[in-house]
């Protein structure tokens, strides 16, 4: 994996003018994010049925994205519907985490960045599908089903590569220790979230997910005959619009279809 | 390519509770746990089962095309063997 280009921002504290449009950008772009990453493995896989595993997981996060980003373009009520903001904003515009952008490296860093983020998603939708919002309670409540199936897929797969040949614990454990400092971008909490718990009522406990998510990834990582990385060092910045290099990239992959042929239908 | 795959499974499909299991078709995988997911991804990811087996091909003992003489012919000079071939008397429900 190459060492992707970063800038490091602080959490925001200033208020933002429309958080719950955020908000919802946040979990959207994380999905639509790493959806398209698990895709571009479609026609690649290491075997027939992983390659139809990797996009069906691709498919089902994408779908989740395509709620979210809905819902967003209700809240924000500028006419911008989920296609219009996955289609036509820059890299800037997205509130994705650094996590999901990372490209996929080998299948270690692909499989284990997915376990993380499943566990990280799983805690975070059963959360919310309690929550009295009631459009996000629902979106919450149907991906967590699906979610949990991803969830049990990737921790298998980490489970055999850490306990699996030589090579592969040493892939796993080099994923591991790569993806680790975008890791703590997941359990940010900043004035978006004071916002959000204040007006609509989505009130998420980060420290106790976070600690939930540790017990999670722990009980894995042990079973996988993985090391828990220690570096406390995190890196931060895509929840404000600081990404690496590679969304760009990404990105200007995603999104040429739509902009070279802007209202066509397929 | 038999050495370079996984071992081979057969995936069986439940396609509502109740129903008989049947057989979908093959999948590779290490071990079952993984051959029940990518049985689940292959033959079931759009709510076609409800219930799925995988089954070690190797554990299938099958009869071979030599035994089909021996086997199955036996079976069609014997009308007798189906319930059909009996009249059924007056005043019985015929199914």
């Amino acid at each position: 994996m190459t060492e992707p280009s970063f800038q490091v921002a602080a959490p925001r504290s200033t208020p933002v003018a429309n958080p719950l449009f955020e908000y919802l950008l946040r979990l959207g772009d994380d999905r639509l994010v790493l959806g398209h990453r698990l895709s571009e493995w479609c026609g690649h896989g290491p075997i027939l049925e992983e390659d139809i595993a990797l996009s069906n997981i691709a498919l089902d996060l994408i779908g989740h994205a395509a709620s979210l980003l809905a819902l967003a373009g209700e809240i924000e009520g500028q006419g911008r519907d989920a296609d219009k903001l996955a289609y036509f904003r820059e890299a800037v515009a997205y509130r994705n985490a650094l996590l999901v952008e990372i490209p996929n490296g080998d299948f270690a860093v692909t499989m284990v960045r997915q376990f993380l983020f499943d566990a990280y998603s799983v805690l975070l939708w059963d959360a919310l599908s309690r929550c009295d919002h009631e459009g996000l309670a629902a979106v919450a409540a149907k991906s967590l089903k699906e979610d949990k199936y991803h969830l049990r897929h990737s921790s298998e797969w980490v489970i055999r590569l850490g306990d699996g040949t030589a090579e592969s614990h040493e892939r796993a454990q080099t994923a591991l220790d790569a993806l680790w400092r975008y890791t703590g971008e997941l359990f940010d909490h900043d004035a978006v979230d004071d916002a959000v718990a204040a007006e609509a009522f989505i009130a998420i406990d980060h420290d106790a997910l976070h600690s939930l998510w540790l017990t999670m990834v722990k009980d894995v990582v042990q079973r996988a005959t993985l090391t828990l990385p220690t570096d406390p060092a995190m890196r931060r910045g895509g929840r404000r619009g600081f990404h690496t290099e590679s969304l760009g990239h990404m990105l200007a992959t995603m999104q040429i279809v739509a902009r070279s042929h802007p209202g066509a239908s397929w | 390519m038999s050495d370079s795959q996984w071992p081979l499974w057969e995936v069986f499909t439940q396609p509502t509770k109740g129903e008989p299991f049947e057989h979908a078709g093959s999948v590779h995988a290490p071990d079952g746990e993984l051959a029940l997911q990518n049985a689940r991804d292959v033959y079931a990811r759009r709510g076609e089962a409800v219930n799925l087996w995988v089954v070690p091909t190797t554990a299938i003992v099958a009869s071979a095309p030599s035994d089909a003489g021996p086997f199955f012919d036996p079976g069609n000079d014997k009308p007798y063997r189906h319930p059909q071939f009996y009249l059924a008397p007056r005043g019985v429900r015929i199914f």
